[in-house]
């Protein structure tokens, strides 16, 4: 399978079996309309009359031989023949956790997928007993997997900060005995933090996740506090300490969502940069239509048109000497992860659980409050591999759409919440978000073709 | 080639035969987590 498409200048064929990236001309771009498996020794006639209005018939031939043999080379038109590898991750461990560690928040987000935090079952912190047991079952579900994740989230953590802290030392204490490595993350809105926490964050956690959605009226508009005030000037300054304190060797972020009401996000983007921070992330909220602020198909062009722009932009900002990384768009071509890792993404269910503040475990973090997605309890000790196993099968192949899809070992199959909630089942692609995934893919390979073009370091 | 140039290494099958470690990061690709579009992970197998 190719996909190929124009963007950026350049005429890009993407061989999505072997990864391979390749610019053409306008010539092989037209003749791959025509020229597929299996190739004759000669292009054939009709294809060069087809085309020789438009090019000479020399150069035609030329470069059908040239799609020929990179066909040999495999690495166009190579075959897909991962299936096999797709059972592998069968009971597979578990190696990482979203800790529920508060199902309460101090701010009223409009597009909040956990209902102002409490996930819909009441306004909740977990208990340090609940933080304590979900370690321990980390620690003794994880087989062999030394790097253990766990995820403070929310609701808001820093609400719950000293079960945090408390866990965190928990888990430290206890990694030694099993030769392991936690790395603690969390995710916040910004408003508790202090400069004791900062300090703590900055020492224990390898990655944080500071939310902001981009400009100030966009932020407050979205991102209330309870009494209905903008967050924003709250919490800017709190970030920039934080980010300017950390090591460089940690990682961080700041995140935010775009809606409908800022289809021009890439101003957003910008203005964090020009704020002072250089690790962003902007995305599209995924909601049903039913509110005023959903994206929907009708807004793709616009999105996509956004994204080119926002491309463009990085590109220039680049050649200037100011980078910033936008997640979407970081890819690397040659060093990604393997195959085998990109047949299923997340691993939700599988590799991945989330725990609420009263114990009860779950497939990832969006599940969480759906009855019938309630994998077992810490505090019974119970816990269904039935359903583990169901989620391990959550790959490529078995669903449908992305079995066929060019973006699939970019995308790997989507996430399974978003799928369950808007198309009711956890293997059927949810679409507004795939239309808008293969945009960010494509961007993302121009960008660095172009730089490799740039360092002139394509053979 | 005259009419094409590859850019990377198209090295995705080679992967698979030495992959599936899962020492890496899980990757929630939803808009409220972590926000990453697998193929910007780093791999971290042992034996590199
Ligand atoms: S979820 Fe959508 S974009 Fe992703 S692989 Fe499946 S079909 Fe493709
Ligand atoms: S199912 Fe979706 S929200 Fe859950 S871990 Fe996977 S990508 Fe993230
Ligand atoms: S660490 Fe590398 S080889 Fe191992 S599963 Fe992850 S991406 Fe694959």
């Amino acid at each position: 399978m190719i996909h190929k498409y124009y963007l950026g200048g350049l005429y890009i064929v993407l061989d999505v079996n072997s990864g391979g990236v390749h610019i053409v001309d306008e010539l092989t771009y037209d003749l791959l309309d025509d020229a597929a498996p299996p190739f004759a020794e000669k292009c054939p006639q009709e294809i060069v009359d087809k085309l020789s209005a438009k090019y000479p018939e020399q150069e035609i031939r030329e470069c059908y031989d040239e799609i020929a043999a990179l066909y040999e080379e495999k690495i166009l038109f190579s075959p897909d023949d991962y299936e096999k590898y797709a059972k592998f991750t069968v009971a597979s461990p578990i190696k990482a956790m979203c800790l529920h560690i508060s199902h309460d928040c101090n701010l009223r987000c409009k597009y909040c997928f956990a209902s102002t935090g409490d996930f819909g079952t009441g306004r909740k912190l977990m208990p340090l007993e609940i933080g304590k047991k979900a370690i321990d079952f980390l620690l003794e579900n994880s087989g062999n997997r030394k790097n253990l994740e766990l995820d403070f989230f929310g609701g808001e953590p820093l609400m719950n900060f000293d079960v945090v802290k408390e866990v965190v030392a928990y888990g430290r204490e206890r990694e030694k005995e099993y030769g392991k490595n936690f790395r603690f993350t969390i995710t916040t809105n910004g408003m508790l933090l202090t400069d004791d926490k900062i300090d703590f964050i900055n020492k224990e956690m390898s990655n944080v996740v500071l939310s902001i959605d981009g400009r100030k009226d966009v932020h407050d508009n979205m991102r209330p506090t309870a009494g209905n005030k903008g967050s924003y000037d709250v919490i800017l300054p709190k970030y920039k300490k934080l980010v300017d304190a950390r090591d460089k060797d940690k990682d961080w972020y700041v995140r935010g969502t775009f809606t409908k009401y800022n289809l021009d996000f890439a101003e957003d983007v910008f203005d964090l940069y020009e704020k002072g921070f250089d690790q962003i992330s902007v995305e599209p909220v995924v909601c049903e239509d039913k509110y005023p602020y959903a994206l929907t198909e009708a807004d793709v062009p616009a999105i996509a048109e956004e994204y080119e722009r926002l491309a463009q932009r990085l590109l220039e900002n680049d050649r200037n000497g100011k980078h910033f990384n936008f997640f979407h768009f970081m890819i690397d071509l040659d060093q990604g992860p393997c195959a085998i890792k990109r047949l299923r993404g997340c691993g939700c269910g599988n590799e991945y659980v989330a725990i609420t503040p009263d114990g009860d475990i779950y497939p990832c973090h969006q599940f969480v409050g759906i009855e019938e997605y309630k994998m077992g309890s810490l505090v019974d000790g119970s816990f269904n591999t039935e359903m583990k196993e169901q989620f391990a099968k959550t790959h490529i192949y078995n669903k449908p759409s992305c079995r066929d899809c060019w973006a699939k070992f970019y995308c790997s199959g989507g996430c399974n919440a978003n799928n369950y909630m808007y198309m009711g089942d956890v293997l059927k692609a949810h679409t507004l978000s795939c239309e808008l995934e293969k945009k960010r893919v494509e961007c993302a390979i121009m960008l660095q073709a172009i730089k490799s073009m740039e360092r002139g370091q394509a053979e | 080639m005259k009419h094409i140039m590859t850019i990377n290494k198209a090295n995705l099958k080679e992967s698979a035969a030495k992959g599936g470690c899962g020492n890496c990061q899980a990757s929630c690709q939803s808009a409220c987590k972590t926000s990453c579009t697998v193929a910007n992970q780093k791999c971290e197998r042992d034996d590199k």
